[in-house]
């Protein structure tokens, strides 16, 4: 007999039969029913039961699943996929028209090679088997048609076991040997326990309202963060980008002129011990560094400042060398930094000591003459003092020229100064002619 | 038949599955009612209520660690690996015993893992989880952990894949990916029982959407059936993989104790030790308060002492073997470094790991300890803390004493290292026990496959 589901009443519109969904109490009676249905040359139909019934596959006629080759075929792909990126990014680097962030860069790592199938193998492997297990997953989703929660049998209430333990058979209306009565007959024949009719679900296939405005707007809250990072990339702003993360931006520790609290000067920065000296700048030759010793005033060096007065050195240090280059070095650098106020002769007329004359500055003291008797007098470490230091208005000129140069601004001047009070025979033979 | 009949082993037939007379209804009925009962055993709630507890430290520890730095913790110089990787590999070799069930079973036709199935696959993904959480929060500036992707950037750098901490990335990923696809597709057709015998509406919403519609058609059984297969034929290589690369952390490096090839096949053996021991730790109690007892049979915890007998003694070969190997290569690094294992400064917990590791499962010999459910939750227990033992001693003694005696140091666990061990038990429970009250804890469509009569006759 065949149950007829009934609506409120028998006026309204039926929805259209889905199919016939017979049930049956154990899996040896299905699979002979199963046969049952495949002979009489059903096409659209069904078994379900709670679990995979063994021999059912055969018993419909059911020819294997392509899920496998699917899976291999992902498999291969992610191996190719895999060696190919471990093989791009680590072992080249190719100059490409490519967008610069694809380049690969194969970096060398202790001088091994830059291609290493070995050490390449180990993700090669997992990304196969991810592929594979991924393509297995979906593959049973695509090819089961699965997700489908509309399904005309499950208006039927007796259906609701078929998860537990009982077993059914449903045959689609669409079948071309489909006929409610002649298909229910033939079910029954098999040895259901009972027969029934599906219809189509009374709502149809729409999915609820409520399903429909979540996922629009769940759509649109998505769309919110791409449209402002669109906006913002496509702006120029005023502030400075947020910086989270500090990272080591700002580190607790000293720089030099920070102040600290610690010290009792506030200065983060310490001073040297007393007697430090950096190094080489122990200038303890004093005949070349300063051209004097210090020494009491009777003669002998002593130990409290006021009775000391500086003892010059009369002879260049022995790191100088007299020479003609060492003369022509002196000459250039007495006339970068000399000549301006001493003049080119040493006179003392060069361009600033003629200017300051000319504007009767006032505090201008003129540059003494190198050929005066004083001058002449004096030793060369003397001179070399007065370059080192200054003397009166002359500012001292350690800071600009090292002490060798100094030496040879000194060696100038001497020869300078023996130009003015030279005689016939301080001149060369083979130039007396022409002075003649 | 009964569950004192279960134990007796006829050789003219293969033992029985179950007891009691099952049938597809009932074994439904004690699954199903499990999760479907208004109020868990009060029980459930204490434990909850620990392990919810544990979880909220070990996220505050977690925050800590994110803000002040990698400092809190006892790594330093020579110790620069401690607590963080030996619990990531402790709680990844935990999860390794669930896809061997799931899946070496599977091909192995050892039908008695239907029972038992799922319960571990969900241990495997929860300590998966528990696992990774440790390489992505030592990392110290973990605001930049994607830069292990492989992604295009405009620095033009990629990840070194020579490397076996990459390895690591891909492998535990997907391990994890594959892990939680092969738990979730097994549980479809479950969700779907749940979902028809649901009595509220939010109930039948919530088990049907996940269940995915999911019929029962044999044409989905047939490809739901391959997929299942060829998952399992997946997982079987990955879990083998997965750890041994873990132990490539190690094998690859210089380090005396370290470098040795056994390290693979080791880890494996320990990883499925360790995990079969944590899956009788918590199905013993799991089976006594929902009722279990006659799918997860006397039988069922029985074999898995046997597994947990053998690889036992693999790791207790693999401790002797290290030792002659030392000797027969003459390396005196090598000598020294195992001898400073069993009389060094942790001397001690060399010895907690020889005796939970190799002398405990020597119990399992014995027919009595083997089918006792308290002697094998006890020996379980012991069997896990000495395979966290075995991670300390591998990864502490072999740092802490290396090649030069300038370099040697000593090691402290801070208490934020202690606390982030303890968490991250409550961590693993939580999810378990939110496991167990929502989701079917028992492969019901697996088990019913099983049932002697499901099939009929066949002609």
């Amino acid at each position: 007999m065949t149950d007829n589901e009934t609506t409120t009443a028998e006026t309204t519109p039926q929805p259209a039969v889905a199919g016939l969904l017979a049930e049956f109490s154990s899996a040896e009676v299905l699979r002979a029913a199963a046969e049952g249905v495949r002979d009489e040359g059903y096409s659209r139909w069904d078994v379900h039961s709670p679990f995979p019934v063994h021999g059912i596959e055969r018993a419909m006629g059911m020819r294997p699943t392509v899920l496998p080759w699917v899976v291999l075929g992902a498999g291969l792909f992610g191996a190719a996929a895999a060696l190919f990126l471990q093989w791009w990014t680590n072992a080249t680097s190719f100059d490409t028209s490519l967008p610069n962030a694809l380049r690969g860069y194969d970096w060398k790592v202790s001088g091994k090679p830059a291609f290493s199938l070995p050490a390449n193998v180990p993700i090669i492997f997992e990304i196969v088997i991810l592929f594979s297990a991924l393509a297995a997953f979906g593959g049973v989703f695509a090819l089961c048609r699965l997700p489908r929660y509309a399904h005309p049998v499950f208006t039927s209430r007796r259906f609701g076991r078929a998860t537990t333990d009982r077993f059914f058979i449903a045959i689609d209306a669409e079948d071309p040997k489909f006929d409610e009565a002649a298909t229910g007959r033939l079910l029954e024949s098999l040895g259901a326990t009972a027969v029934e009719t599906c219809r189509e679900p009374a709502a149809g296939h729409r999915v609820p309202w409520g399903v429909r405005w979540g996922v629009i707007t769940l759509v649109v809250l998505a769309l919110v963060p791409l449209a402002l990072a669109a906006q913002y990339r496509s702006m120029t702003k005023r502030r400075p980008r947020i910086h989270p993360v500090q990272d080591m931006d700002f580190q607790p520790k000293a720089k030099a002129q920070a102040a600290s609290p610690l010290f009792a000067d506030g200065r983060a920065a310490r001073p040297p011990v007393a007697g430090t000296v950096a190094r080489d700048a122990l200038r303890d030759d004093e005949h070349f560094y300063q051209g004097y010793t210090m020494k009491k005033v009777d003669g002998e060096v002593a130990e409290k400042s006021e009775e000391m007065v500086k003892d010059f050195f009369d002879t260049f240090p022995e790191q100088v060398t007299i020479s003609r280059a060492a003369a022509l070095r002196g000459q250039a650098r007495y006339e970068i930094y000399c000549a301006t106020c001493h003049g080119l002769s040493g006179a003392g007329d060069g361009m600033t000591a003629a200017r300051a004359l000319e504007r009767r500055d006032r505090d201008w003291a003129t540059p003494v003459s190198f050929h005066t008797p004083d001058v002449r007098g004096q030793p060369v470490g003397q001179i070399y003092d007065t370059i080192t230091n200054g003397i009166r208005k002359m500012p001292g000129y350690a800071a600009q020229i090292p002490p060798d140069d100094r030496w040879a601004i000194v060696l100038y001047v001497r020869a300078l100064q023996r130009s003015r009070f030279a005689t016939m025979d301080d001149v060369p033979a083979d130039v007396r002619p022409q002075l003649r | 038949m009964s569950a004192a009949d279960i134990l007796h082993d006829d050789l003219t037939q293969r033992p029985p599955l179950v007891t009691g007379r099952q049938d597809s209804a009932s074994v439904t009925e004690t699954v199903c009612s499990v999760a479907e009962q208004a109020r868990p055993p009060a029980a459930w709630y204490l434990a909850f209520a620990v392990s919810s507890s544990l979880t909220l430290a070990l996220l505050a520890a977690i925050v800590y660690l994110i803000v002040t730095g990698v400092g809190v913790w006892g790594n330093n110089s020579p110790v620069f690996w401690g607590f963080p990787i030996i619990n990531f590999v402790f709680w990844v070799g935990i999860g390794h015993a669930g896809t061997l069930i799931s899946a070496i079973l599977f091909l192995f036709r050892q039908k008695w893992r239907t029972s038992i199935n799922r319960f571990a696959e969900a241990m495997t993904i929860f300590a998966v989880v528990c696992a990774g959480l440790f390489p992505a929060i030592h990392v110290g500036r973990i605001w930049l952990v994607y830069w292990m992707a492989p992604y295009p950037n405009q620095m033009a750098m990629w990840p070194q894949f020579r490397s076996p901490l990459m390895w690591d990335v891909f492998a535990v990923s997907t391990y994890a990916t594959v892990s939680a696809l092969f738990w979730y597709l097994g549980m479809i057709p479950d969700l779907a029982t749940l979902r028809d015998r649901a009595k509220t509406t939010l109930r039948r919403v919530l088990y049907g959407l996940a269940a995915m519609g999911w019929r029962g058609s044999a044409r989905q059984w047939h490809v739901y059936e391959r997929a299942y297969l060829l998952l399992a034929a997946l997982a079987t290589p990955l879990v083998l993989s997965v750890h041994s690369v873990v132990s490539f952390d190690f094998a690859t490096a210089q380090l005396p104790g370290w470098h040795t090839t056994i390290f693979p096949p080791y880890f494996v053996a320990g990883a499925i030790f360790s995990g079969f021991a944590m899956v009788v730790t918590l199905m013993v109690p799991a089976r006594a308060f929902f009722g279990l007892k006659d799918l997860v049979t006397v039988r069922h915890l029985e074999n898995m002492c046997k597994v947990i007998l053998a690889t036992g003694c693999m790791v207790g070969y693999a401790y002797l073997i290290e030792f002659f190997i030392a000797w027969y290569g003459g390396n005196p690094y090598e000598q020294f470094a195992f001898i400073n294992r069993g009389l060094g400064p942790y001397a001690w917990a060399y010895w907690i790991m020889v005796s939970c590791n190799v002398l405990v499962p020597q119990i399992f010999w014995f027919k009595r300890a083997r089918t006792t459910p308290w002697i094998m939750f006890l020996a379980a227990i012991l069997v896990n803390v000495g395979m966290w033992f075995e991670r300390f001693v591998i990864v502490v003694t072999s740092l802490s004493r290396d090649f030069l005696p300038s370099s040697w140091g000593e090691f402290t666990p801070t208490p934020i290292d202690l606390l982030m061990l303890v968490g991250s038990f409550g961590l693993f429970f939580t999810l378990f026990l939110l496991f167990v009250r929502y989701l079917p804890m028992v492969a019901m469509a697996e088990v019913k496959t099983v049932l002697p009569g499901a099939h009929g006759e066949e002609h």
